[in-house]
């Protein structure tokens, strides 16, 4: 029996009461409700870190509430698997793909399924994938595999996994991150789509123009606790969304001072260089940062973006091209000489390439310039120096750390992120590269990031933002390029926003204008 | 000296690797590595020599090594998937509780070579009849040498063209995807390396029963186990690459125990008939040949795509972001 | 994040509390990581007693067995010692190894080739035999340390160069040293046909406590030699290296994280070459003090697997140097006595059971287990 709500006829497909979710040193979850009508796209608002994707993970199955109710078609329920969801109609796209690389699109799609019961009859498989395929408007080739697909590609196959399991409820955790933005609008165009069919979504965003455009209802949470049950969208204004969302008014511009570009610090060109996969990833990529400028690097991830970051550090062999820094040549230098040469890199994943998880909060500070006076005497590591240094930048930069001794595994990704701004910034470098430097952070978080970004602009260094946040490039850079498959579409100073999209898909910037004149 | 002879004695003695490495292969398709092989093949030549001894039945000797191996590798299983340990040592630990047991309940089974029956050994009618391959292939092997045969396509079916060998693979490559579709993670890992052990102990098995039958402590084995670990990284995780280095490897053995024969080589002397103190050089091949077959087989997973699980060697918390 | 609910339902209905099992957020206090490995040895001591009582021997009196011939005399303390010193050596060659995740089980291997490598000083002959005897053992020590370093670097060069696993390869390494030393006994340097050399020269040999014996009475017939001298010498270097040190530092970067380490511009490659040679050079020394100090003579069977006890060792002390001397010493005695010890196999299996057990101790640094009522839920 599906639920009624008597006051106005919708048929609540989810509703959940009370739910609380701990985890160490957190509560994720502090009584939340939350309703899901038949046939609506109910957007769940909050910043990183608020709860949403908790409590989509525990409506999916994969984490168990310690307390609250949880009603599917009016029947309560309490998931001790992620299968035991999908058997009810539940299904999640996570934000990383569920996909294994190696296998088949069809392969995807059955994993985990009971039928076949043994034998695999793929072909026969690939055409019933095909058929729901084309049902929705998910066009995939069932026979692909994974690694070859594009990640809109993905995002369809996993979609489909979900379908074809008969999900009528689909979560959908930050669909966008990962999407340029006409996939997005492709995205959106199956969403409505799918709610034509009766399908209900939740669609979990931090994005307020997102949220805006997609949602018939937004809820909000906030630091784990709910500050909007279910509010219509039409019903109400971003800034007010923004406000539910953070607490406070939220200045939408950074405050930035103007800065005279002084000389060319990062100058490259035609570079050229492969992936982890020998593939190349970098067709002749040409740019130049200045001293006292952000320059912005805009794409959709995986376009080049961290090969770039890692070759111009030195980390990643440039197969042609010069990079030129100070007006010396950087090409295939040893990385070490980068950092004595004023290279700074905030690398994108803190926990995987920024920090040694199990050190200190000193061995993590002092990563960079642990062989150079005072802290590197001789052959020796001055501890005594070296806590002195951890010390200083722990106050200057607000770590928040029981003592300096603690293993950095054990700080929040905030913390983790100001220990790498910590070290990077204060090498004082001349060039200093960031990759997605505010990504996972909360908005307090985001704001002291992109406060020191903007305070090493006025100390004059020269600073390449790669990111995938557009407002975020947007606010903090003073030019936009966009790279697009390895290659630099064209360059932006105005900020305007339709051509940056154009270009994130693939069309150069002369295209653009030619088209415009015409 | 005689090719044929040494090709088949190469099948015969390759046999024992191949259920090695294959087994070993299963395990890190689930995403475990088991350095802890050369144990459970002890346990196991152990365990099939010391029923065989006191039952006169191979067979159950055969089926007693199988499960006591694959009980011991639990303890690995254990440590590496539910304690989330570092699997290297972990396998390592295995590895010295396996052979510390083997060598305590294998005491004084040495003394009794004669009494100890074998797992029969036959010639495949037809087949034997074949010019070259039948000598090499069907001609008066063990039966766990012709059950090889069946094995290895077998096992590559499994692997790449059913359900369960899909899950495997998945729970290989990407456990926290398995894990969302309702794959059960950690029962399928414990379950590989169970199979692992199974067929390690399959393995030590077919030594004290058959190949070269008799318990002689830790030389029974004599670093087979080993071999097998860096077998399974040649062959890529496939059992037909891992019979083929299996093979390889035991015609390798047998040449370096035959050239040591005749008294000219290719026309030349001979200088392993004439100094028979080069034999320790020869002995050395097998381990210098299995350090080369590493490095190939590095190189072609550098080169290649698809190579080793992705998974491979990480322990998998629901939960944590990645993997 | 990790589930924090692994107890198990099928006990918690009938007990009445449950067992709670989280990751720690915090750092356990310094003495909890000895404390457990402590419990893990004794506890590890006593399923050792289970297996001798189940085998029909009684566990009281093996181990007082062990306990009074390993520690209960002066004479017996200092033989203790002499097993315990090429344990040391071997035990850190695997921790500094260990330290940056390099799996060096070659240990065994690097031993043989530096009791080679002394030997050669004697038989070849590199110095004439009456040559003094502080230039035989400072030839000895570098010729040893560097045949170790030798067969350290085969296996680092490959993992540098080619990525070939360090785990197989510098395990095939050992057996490739065994046949290698072989030769030489059997054919190069055999004495009369036995499978062993010449007995060296007495100047060739370490000097021993005994030596002092008449001059100072309370020495006399004391089997320890200069080579326990070595492992405390190279115990506090590495300390140092690892604790103080520019190099340490990056090893223990490597080891936690290769690819920070990597970005903060360390040569992975490099290192690991270096602490491959390092790590042989400690076990060929190894080598070489047992060859000088104990057995001065080249034949087969001088190692019992003190190559692989030191993988338990390095361990065991948590791959803290001045802690590796302290297992050594308890390894040392179990050896010693162990090999009276019926059946033979339970020294191995002993050692064994403490590796498990200690492996297996680590999940509760890592995770925080508390016993909760059940009235809370």
């Amino acid at each position: 029996m599906d639920q009624v709500n008597s006051t106005n006829g919708y048929k609540n497909v989810v509703s959940m009461r009370g739910i609380i979710k701990r985890f160490p040193g957190v509560l994720a979850n502090d009584q939340v409700d939350f309703d899901l009508r038949q046939g609506e796209v109910h957007a769940l608002l909050g910043e990183n870190g608020a709860g949403k994707s908790t409590l989509m993970n525990v409506l999916a199955g994969l984490y168990r509430a310690e307390g609250g109710t949880t009603m599917v078609h009016g029947q309560v329920v309490n998931f001790g698997s992620p299968r035991e969801a999908i058997e009810a109609g539940i299904g999640m796209v996570h934000q990383h793909f569920m996909l294994v690389p190696s296998q088949s699109v069809t392969e995807n799609v059955l994993l985990g399924l009971d039928e076949p019961r043994f034998r695999m009859n793929l072909s026969r498989y690939n055409r019933k994938i095909e058929e729901i395929a084309q049902q929705y408007g998910l066009h995939v080739d069932p026979a692909a595999r994974i690694w070859q697909l594009t990640v809109g590609e993905q995002q369809r196959v996993e979609i489909l996994k979900m379908l074809y399991r008969g999900a009528d409820v689909l979560i959908m955790d930050e669909p966008t991150a990962v999407l340029a933005p006409s996939e997005i609008e492709e995205l959106f165009k199956t969403l409505r789509s799918m709610t034509v069919q009766g399908k209900s979504i939740v669609f979990i965003s931090h994005k307020l123009h997102e949220v805006m455009d997609i949602s018939d209802r937004v809820t909000v949470l906030q630091k784990g606790k709910v500050t909007s049950a279910g509010i219509e969208t039409k019903d109400i204004t971003r800034a007010d969304l923004a406000r539910l969302m953070v607490g406070r008014d939220v200045v939408f511009r950074v405050e930035k001072k103007a800065v005279d570009a002084g000389d060319v610090v990062l100058s490259v060109e035609d570079l050229k260089a492969d992936n982890d996969k020998g593939l190349p990833a970098l067709n002749g990529v040409s740019l130049e940062v200045r001293q006292g400028e952000i320059v912005g690097l805009a794409g959709v991830a995986g376009n080049g973006q961290s090969e770039l970051a890692e070759t111009l550090a030195g980390l990643r062999l440039a197969l042609e091209g010069r990079i030129t820094v100070n007006s010396q040549d950087a090409t295939n230098k040893p990385v070490k000489l980068g950092i004595r040469q004023g290279i700074s890199l905030i690398p994108a994943d803190r926990t995987q390439v920024g920090t040694a998880p199990n050190l200190s909060v000193t061995d993590n500070v002092i990563m960079k310039n642990y062989d150079q006076e005072p802290i590197g005497q001789g052959w020796i590591v001055n501890s005594l120096e070296a806590i002195k240094y951890a010390s200083e930048l722990k106050e200057a930069y607000d770590i928040i750390v029981p003592n300096i001794d603690t293993s950095v595994r054990l700080l929040s990704g905030g913390n983790l992120q100001k220990v790498i701004l910590a070290r990077e910034i204060s090498s004082e470098p001349r060039l200093m590269i960031a990759v997605q430097p505010t990504r996972g952070l909360d908005v307090g978080a985001i704001e002291g990031v992109q406060k020191l970004l903007l305070a090493q602009r006025e100390a004059g260094a020269a600073i390449l933002l790669i990111s995938e946040e557009l407002e975020e490039l947007l606010s903090l850079s003073d030019r936009i390029y966009v790279i697009y498959e390895g290659e630099i579409m064209g360059e932006v100073v105005d900020g305007d926003i339709d051509k940056i999209g154009q270009m994130m898909t693939g069309t150069r910037l002369e295209q653009i204008e030619a088209q415009g004149v015409a | 000296m005689d090719l044929l002879i040494i090709l088949a004695s190469g099948v015969a003695t390759g046999t024992v690797l191949l259920y090695a490495t294959v087994g070993e292969a299963f395990a890190e398709r689930s995403g475990i590595m088991n350095l802890g092989v050369e144990g459970m093949m002890l346990i196991g030549a152990m365990s099939a020599y010391k029923v065989t001894a006191a039952t006169q039945n191979p067979w159950l000797g055969l089926l007693v090594a199988m499960f006591a191996a694959g009980a011991i590798s639990q303890v690995h299983a254990f440590i590496a998937i539910t304690l989330q340990a570092d699997q290297v040592i972990s396998g390592l630990a295995l590895n010295f509780l396996a052979t510390g047991i083997s060598l305590v309940l294998g005491e004084g089974l040495t003394s009794l070579r004669d009494v100890v029956p074998q797992l029969p050994n036959f010639t495949v009618p037809v087949l034997s009849q074949i010019p070259i391959l039948g000598k090499v292939f069907f001609d008066n092997h063990s039966i766990m040498v012709y059950i090889g045969f069946i094995f290895v396509p077998l096992a590559w079916y499994y692997i790449n063209r059913t359900r369960p060998g899909m899950h495997l693979r998945a729970v290989g490559e990407y456990p926290a995807a398995a894990d969302t579709l309702g794959i059960r993670v950690y029962v399928l890992r414990y379950y590989y390396v169970f199979v692992g052990g199974i067929l390690a102990g399959l393995a030590g098995a077919t030594i004290s029963l058959s190949i070269s039958p008799g318990w002689f402590g830790a030389l029974t084995t004599a670093g087979q186990g080993w071999i097998a670990v860096g077998l399974v990284i040649f062959a890529q995780w496939d059992p037909f690459r891992a019979a083929f280095g299996a093979y390889t490897f035991g015609a390798l053995r047998r040449l370096v125990l035959d050239i040591q024969g005749p008294s000219t080589l290719l026309g030349l002397a001979n200088p392993f008939f004439y100094n028979p103190h080069y034999a320790f050089f020869l002995k050395m091949l097998p381990f210098a040949f299995t350090v080369v077959v590493l490095v190939i087989g590095s190189r072609e997973a550098n080169r290649k795509r698809i190579g080793t699980p992705a998974a491979l060697g990480l322990p998998y918390i629901r939960g944590q972001r990645g993997l | 994040m990790t589930e924090s609910e692994m107890k198990k339902p099928a006990l918690g209905w009938r007990l009445p509390f449950s067992i709670r099992i989280e990751p720690r957020i915090d750092n356990p206090p310094k003495w909890f990581s000895p404390m457990l490995s402590v419990i893990a040895v004794v506890f590890a001591l006593l399923i050792g007693a289970l297996v001798i009582w189940l085998g029909g021997g009684d566990p009281w009196a093996a181990y007082s067995h062990i306990a009074r011939y390993s520690f209960g005399s002066v004479g017996v303390l200092s033989d203790t010692m002499v097993k315990a010193i090429p344990l040391m050596l071997v035990g850190l060659a695997c921790s500094i190894a260990f330290r940056m995740k390099l799996w060096n089980i070659g240990a065994e291997g690097q031993f043989f080739l530096g009791v080679f490598g002394a030997s050669l000083v004697v038989l070849l002959p590199v110095l004439p035999e009456d040559a003094p005897q502080w230039l035989f053992i400072i030839t000895m020590i570098i010729s040893g340390m560097l045949f170790g370093a030798l067969w350290g670097f085969i296996p680092g060069f490959l993992k540098a160069r080619y990525n070939v696993n360090e785990i197989i390869s510098t395990l095939m390494m050992n057996y490739i040293a065994i046949e290698w030393n072989n030769y030489f006994i059997y054919a190069v340097w055999s004495e009369g046909g036995f499978q062993m050399s010449r007995m060296f020269q007495r100047n060739a040999w370490l000097p021993r406590l005994s030596d002092l014996g008449t001059t100072m009475p309370f020495f006399r017939g004391l089997t320890t030699h200069m080579g326990l001298l070595f492992a405390l010498i190279a115990a506090v270097v590495l300390w140092w290296i690892l604790a103080k040190s520019q190099w340490g530092y990056e090893i223990r970067l490597i080891g936690d994280n290769p690819r920070a380490a990597e970005y903060a511009g360390i040569s992975i490659k490099k290192n690991i070459i270096f602490v491959m040679l390092l790590s042989g050079a400690l076990a060929g020394l190894a080598g070489m003090s047992e060859i000088t100090g104990v057995v001065h003579r080249l034949q087969g069977a001088i190692s019992p697997g003190y190559g692989f006890t030191g993988i338990i060792i390095a361990w065991l002390a948590k791959l803290n140097p001045l802690a590796v001397i302290l297992a050594s010493i308890l390894f040392g005695a179990l050896i010693l006595a162990g090999r009276e010890v019926q059946p033979s196999g339970i020294p191995t299996l002993i050692q064994g059971v403490i590796m498990v057990a200690l492996i297996a101790s680590d999940y509760f640094l890592r995770n925080r287990v508390t016993i909760v009522r059940r009235v809370e839920e």
